[in-house]
């Protein structure tokens, strides 16, 4: 067995158990990225942890894929540590980091067929012959592209060339995984089909550290365990997926993750022991799940559009009268767009009365105080 | 049938527009170079009076003259094409890979080499490397040296350098189309997956350069092949190549069927790398 490229533990070393097992963190410390004077990642302070998905959205430019590429080592930061594992890899050429990347146009070798697309990387780090063809055959057939070995990428269709990208990701048993928007390229059926498939491999190599770039918020939230949001170079929010969609921390999160409704309100009564505040908009008085805030505040009442409805039930306690503007029908969902004082609300509904208003007219909306959180009025960020 | 037919009939006696347009450049052609071309082959069979006489051709083929010539075109040739495939991988790879401020600039530089006359760089060459070139004089006053020490430019490998020089931006253009049409994502994708430098040299860019090393690599082995300006400036001693070979004996001896053999040879030579370079460029897409 010939000697390996990378520092840290080798495609050799590492079983697949111990994948399963132990991944490595991946810890930015104050990393950030500048060219010339104009800095595309401010100072980055951030911890994935081993067999985490962390899930990195936000708009174009936003320097997620900075972040990302630092982490390769395709960027050298102008200031910061990065460390994966114990190894500081900060000063270290991308082929000794122990990574697996898959990109958004695949980057497969034309010339070369799906079988030693896959041996590549196993090859530049020197694993004898057996361990490769075991290595490929295994990453083929976690991908489920075992039948499709002698074939040339030209010869597969996207998704299944995004299969094998993601095999000879894998078959180098990388430390950390790196996903920069592999699935943009994809048309929407493949790309949900997409989706699920990384979720179920994650699922099977549960070890498997994961960053994975998108702007797309639905695989962020499907696959990650925990997103950060990015804009304008800086980390405007991070946490475990489920809170960040719940509790928002600021506007930019409410509105990028999930497109929420913000209404403004003015904080009646700061949360009690069940941690339910009042705030009063307008002459409605609403229930909500609240923070730290104190009576008198301006706040914004963050609602999602599915947790609108047209029907009261016990649930639905609160209530709030707005002017219907746009009805979208979409089939499986119905959106519609309400004024209320000036506040547009959009409505995403399954289930709608038989005869909808017409546009124009008052119509009252019902929402859970449950589904409702608080966050202040200046945390724009 | 009888309704196709009539459909049928007039289209079949109406002349395709703008056929006749083939006559004027087909007629240059053959006025301006099938016509010279058949001359040669032509003179190549009959003797200097205009009597047939195929046992020359024989003679000329077995000369030792011929035989000189032929190896000192196919070494020359083969040589300073390797040099410039050399050359310009090196340059191309550094151009389109190693990221510096001005790589445009060096580049379109080079492409000016193109536009000039071949034999200007031989004589650049001989201000700095001749006799009494540069170097020569330089080396000569500091050491107090008797007699110029570098004379490799009136050698074979002089002309080889002078071809080389000339003819690798005729490799390095095709290098640089085909680098810029490399995913970048597979460089990094290779470099990821613990491959060096080298490595994605060999097994990533250079399968993709291929087709642009083989046109640019015939291209550059036709023009010299048939290079005459190059060797006839640098004057080396004993470096008669064919198209050298093909001037002495029609332009200072007058041996017409003998220059007509050896330029039949050389035309021959050169409509087969010719091929060559077409088919390698059809494949590169050109």
């Amino acid at each position: 067995m010939s000697a390996v490229a990378f520092t840290g533990p080798s495609v050799m070393d590492i079983d697949a158990a111990k994948i399963r097992g132990a991944g490595s963190n991946v810890h930015f410390d104050k990393v950030s990225v500048a060219y010339g004077a104009h800095v595309v990642l401010h100072p980055l302070t951030l911890d994935i942890a081993p067999g985490e998905i962390l899930a990195m959205i936000g708009p174009s430019g936003s320097g997620k894929t900075t972040a990302l590429r630092a982490v390769a080592g395709f960027v050298r930061p102008a200031s910061g540590r990065i460390r994966i594992g114990a190894t500081d890899v900060t000063d270290l050429p991308p082929y000794e980091r122990g990574l697996g990347m898959v990109v958004q146009n695949y980057a497969l070798f034309p010339h070369m067929r799906v079988e030693d697309n896959v041996a590549f990387g196993l090859r530049a780090q020197g694993a004898d012959k057996a361990l490769i063809g075991e290595r490929v055959k295994d990453a083929l057939a976690t991908v489920g592209m075992a039948t499709f070995a002698r074939r040339y990428p030209r010869e597969l269709s996207g998704g299944q060339q995004q299969r094998v990208a993601i095999a000879r990701a894998l078959a180098v048993r990388p430390r950390v995984l790196l996903l920069d928007e592999p699935l943009s390229a994809l048309d929407a059926q493949i790309r949900r089909n997409m989706v699920e498939e990384i979720a179920r491999l994650h699922r099977s190599l549960p070890g498997l550290t994961i960053l994975y770039v998108t702007h797309d918020q639905t695989e962020a939230l499907t696959l990650a365990d925990k997103i950060a949001i990015m804009r304008d170079g800086r980390v405007c929010s991070h946490g475990p997926t489920t809170e960040l969609y719940r509790r928002p921390p600021n506007r930019f999160t409410a509105e990028f993750l999930g497109r929420a409704n913000l209404l403004p309100v003015t904080v009646a009564e700061a949360a009690g022991p069940k941690g339910f505040a009042t705030a009063r908009h307008g002459d409605a008085l609403l229930t909500s799940a609240g923070r730290d805030e104190k009576a008198g505040d301006k706040s914004l009442l963050c609602i999602r559009p599915q947790h609108l409805s047209l029907t009261a039930d016990s649930e639905h306690t609160n209530r709030i009268v707005g002017t219907l503007r746009e009805v979208h029908w979409q089939g499986e969902l119905t959106h519609l767009v309400l004024d209320v004082d000036g506040t547009p609300l959009r409505v995403s509904a399954t289930k709608l009365p038989m005869a909808l208003p017409e546009p124009g007219t008052k119509v009252p909306l019902f929402f859970a105080p449950a589904d409702t959180s608080l966050l202040p009025e200046d945390a724009g960020v | 049938m009888s309704e196709a037919l009539a459909i049928a009939a007039p289209t079949a006696g109406k002349r395709e527009p703008g056929r006749l347009w083939i006559v004027p450049p087909a007629a240059l052609l053959a006025l301006l170079f099938f016509y010279p071309l058949a001359l040669i082959v032509r003179q190549a069979f009959l003797d200097d009076g205009g009597a047939a006489n195929a046992a020359e051709i024989i003679r000329v083929l077995h000369s030792r003259f011929f035989l000189n010539a032929l190896v000192n075109t196919v070494t020359i040739s083969v040589a300073a094409t390797a040099g410039c495939l050399i050359v310009g991988l090196v340059l191309a790879l550094i151009l389109a890979f190693v990221p510096f401020p001005g790589s445009g600039f060096i580049a379109r530089l080079i492409d000016t080499f193109i536009a000039l006359p071949t034999f200007l760089v031989t004589l650049a060459f001989t201000f700095l490397y001749g006799s009494a070139g540069m170097l020569n004089s330089g080396l000569m006053e500091v050491f107090s040296l008797p007699l110029p020490p570098v004379d490799f430019l009136y050698s074979t490998w002089g002309v080889v350098l002078a071809e080389v020089t000339v003819y690798t931006p005729f490799i390095l253009r095709p290098l640089l189309a085909a680098f810029s049409l490399v995913d970048r994502g597979q460089i990094e994708a290779a470099s990821v997956l613990g491959a060096r430098p080298f490595r994605i040299v060999r097994q990533v860019i250079l399968p993709a350069a291929v087709p642009a090393l083989i046109a640019g690599g015939s291209l550059c082995l036709l023009l010299t092949v048939n290079e005459f300006g190059i060797v006839l400036f640098i004057g080396a001693k004993g470096v008669i190549t064919l198209p050298l070979l093909i001037y002495g004996k029609a332009i200072q001896e007058s041996a017409y069927q003998v220059a007509c053999i050896i330029a039949t040879i050389n035309i021959a030579l050169s409509l087969g790398l010719f091929g060559l370079y077409r088919f390698a460029a059809g494949r590169l897409g050109a």
